[in-house]
């Protein structure tokens, strides 16, 4: 009897042990706990900024002042997001927004491909050189290059014109296009070559190889670029409001992010006007900074898939 | 085996089919070719020029005046703004980027373990990177959604300021009251880390398993050198993106000396400070190249080390049979001219 209970409690101890510490086959849970606790509480200290953010811009003025507010609203007031929305010409900006980040994307997506394809299936004089030069272009900081850029665009009379952007795009020097192109470099040095150069036997010329096997296969690594070229673009508040919006305040071409930089002003002066029902205070500037983050929110959480697999199936990581 | 390479490799006269691929490549690669030169390297030419002289914008055309180093004697001993500035961004850069990619990889590594809503978690740390901007940032940072509210910041200050300068101390607190902006700038590298830490051959944890090693020894021994490659990535990526990050006070400098209508500052000014900028852009960059760099592994190392000393020792017996002839034949030489006779050991002396 008691040979046998000395035997059970020694097995539940080694068994607890075993539990606890885990054996070199399998992980124990106080590891486990450790690690998901650490990767909550991360996880939380991301979250924060955006959900104080939000919290926040829900609140009216008293319960700004109110200490015993602190995460949750006791109102849902939503007169922060019509003023800043009216402030910010909400609609207008998005739209122009989209037609900003989207044409140059969609520009960087062609060219990039053409170049990486270029890189990868063909071999010719020069071509270390121009891997190097490539390399070299990502890591100048664009600073160097602004002013003379700004002097070009100026004498060509398309500074505060969509073309200051598009047309570095077109030339394969948008906003981060050596990533691109490495990008594509990357995939399609992977793509088999024996397919295309079977559809060279059959008759295809380079062009038509390219577009006709090249292209289809290349799914995964042009959502990828999209993806990112348009996010870049889309945050791009430096460079949109130099080259696009020309740093006229009565521009044509303005986006959310650059309103946004120019909100405290702005604000104000609709606020003098007596057109807003609040004055500037922190919920109306939060109201604001989560307007112009929501609508990547929404694209985030419809494509978080594509986004976050599209790094492993593009293959930056490869060598 | 390189060397074979190369010698088995003749130079031949490229053929027909071969000088079409070359030009179809060139033709491929021509907008980008024609990009680069457009707005990159004649920029950098003519900001290269534009640094020597004071430019000012007049009614009737742009002005150049000559101005040779002054611009930089301006920008060194009159402007207080931008040496300090460097300075403050130097530390900045230097102690934030290892925090940046050491964190990447812990995250990294732990989502690369066995664990459910791994999805989840990808999701959350992979957020920051869709909505950081610089006025977003901006925005936080002057709201205070950037602190901890849990972390006091001001006590940690005091206590680096017992036992580092303070200028150093203030760059560190610093850095802890904008932690989590830090963690927010960590997105894609994680991902990165993570893409390569799947790619890391299960056999090989296996094997080590087998020969007893632990956790601890495994990450030593085979997880880091493997992935040491995109440690650099990771690195030179972040440098780059704090470079060109709105937060970053330099480039909101340049932009406004660029702009702005007073007699000494403008274009010429501006060049010659992003010159400066991203010549300390380049030099931080080329810090970790060297810190990270692609040294040969230990086997190869060894391996050449080896060759080497053989090669010593080959020379070394060479020379001493060399010797040993020449000697001979001097005292061959001698001893017909003398006649000389050793003494054999035989006979009388």
């Amino acid at each position: 009897m008691t040979a046998a209970e000395i035997i059970k409690k020694s097995f539940t101890k080694e068994k607890l042990h075993r539990f606890v510490f885990g054996t070199k086959e399998k992980e124990g849970a106080g590891k486990q706990i450790i690690v998901y606790g650490l990767l909550i509480c991360i996880g939380f200290v991301y979250l924060y900024p955006i959900l104080y953010m939000f919290s926040t811009s829900l609140m009216n003025r008293d319960d700004l002042l109110d200490s015993s507010v602190k995460w949750i609203p006791s109102t849902l007031f939503l007169q922060n997001y019509i003023d800043a929305g009216k402030s910010m010409d909400f609609w207008v900006s998005i739209l122009k927004g989209i037609v900003i980040a989207g044409v140059p994307t969609l520009c960087n997506v062609a060219v990039c491909m053409l170049v990486g394809y270029g890189f990868a299936r063909f071999e010719f004089k020069g071509k270390k050189i121009l891997m190097g030069l490539l390399i070299f272009s990502y890591i100048l900081p664009s600073q160097v290059t602004m002013i003379p850029t700004y002097v070009l665009y100026n004498n060509m009379k398309i500074v505060g014109t969509l073309w200051s952007f598009i047309l570095p795009a077109i030339l394969g020097n948008g906003l981060n296009s050596a990533i691109f192109i490495l990008i594509f470099y990357q995939f399609f040095r992977q793509v088999p070559k024996v397919l295309i150069e079977a559809a060279q036997i059959d008759g295809a010329g380079y062009f038509k190889s390219f577009v006709k096997i090249a292209v289809p296969s290349a799914g995964p690594a042009i959502l990828t670029v999209f993806l990112f070229s348009f996010v870049w673009y889309w945050n791009e508040s430096y460079l949109t409001s130099l080259y696009v919006q020309g740093l006229s305040a009565n521009s044509f071409w303005v986006n959310l992010v650059v309103q946004l930089s120019n909100f405290d002003t702005s604000f104000n002066t609709m606020a003098q006007t007596g057109d807003a029902a609040t004055n500037l205070n922190e919920c109306v500037r939060m109201a604001a900074t989560s307007l112009s983050v929501l609508p990547l929110l929404v694209m985030y959480f419809f494509l978080q898939k594509h986004f976050v697999e599209s790094i492993d199936r593009a293959g930056i990581t490869g060598e | 085996m390189e060397k074979e390479k190369k010698m088995k490799k003749p130079k031949v006269k490229l053929g027909k089919l071969e000088k079409r691929e070359a030009r179809a490549g060139w033709l491929f690669v021509l907008p980008w070719v024609i990009g680069v030169a457009v707005f990159m390297l004649y920029p950098l030419c003519q900001s290269f020029y534009y640094m020597w002289f004071n430019i000012r914008i007049t009614p009737l055309g742009t002005k150049f005046i000559p101005v040779g180093t002054g611009n930089f004697t301006q920008i060194w001993l009159e402007n207080p703004e931008f040496p300090q500035q460097i300075v403050t961004y130097l530390w900045q850069t230097i102690v934030e980027v290892p925090v940046i990619v050491v964190f990447a990889l812990m995250i990294a590594i732990m989502l690369n373990g066995n664990i459910k809503c791994r999805g989840l978690f990808r999701l959350i740390f992979f957020l920051p990177v869709i909505i950081v901007s610089g006025p977003v940032m901006n925005m936080l940072v002057s709201e205070g959604a950037a602190t901890i509210p849990a972390m006091n910041v001001q006590s940690i200050k005091t206590a680096l300021d017992n036992f580092l300068p303070h200028s150093m101390s203030e760059n560190i607190g610093e850095i802890f009251s904008n932690m989590i902006m830090i963690l927010w700038y960590s997105g894609v590298q994680i991902l990165i880390f993570l893409s390569a830490l799947q790619k890391i051959d299960p056999a090989l944890y296996e094997a080590a398993k087998i020969d007893g090693g632990s956790q601890w020894e495994c990450f030593w021994k085979i997880t880091l050198p493997t992935i040491k490659p995109m440690i650099l990535l990771n690195a030179v990526y972040s440098v780059i993106f704090l470079s060109g990050n709105e937060q970053n006070s330099l480039i909101t400098m340049i932009k406004s000396a660029m702009f702005s209508g007073t007699k000494e500052k403008g274009y010429g000014y501006a060049s010659a400070m992003a010159w400066m900028y991203s010549l300390i852009v380049t030099l931080i960059v080329l810090l970790f190249f060297l810190l990270l760099g692609s040294k040969k592994d230990v086997y190869d190392r060894q391996v050449k080390r080896r060759k080497r000393e053989m090669k010593k020792e080959a020379r070394t017996v060479k020379r001493i049979e060399r010797r040993g002839i020449r000697n001979a034949k001097k005292i061959e030489k001698a001893r017909k001219k003398r006649n000389y006779r050793t003494y054999d050991g035989s006979g009388d002396y």
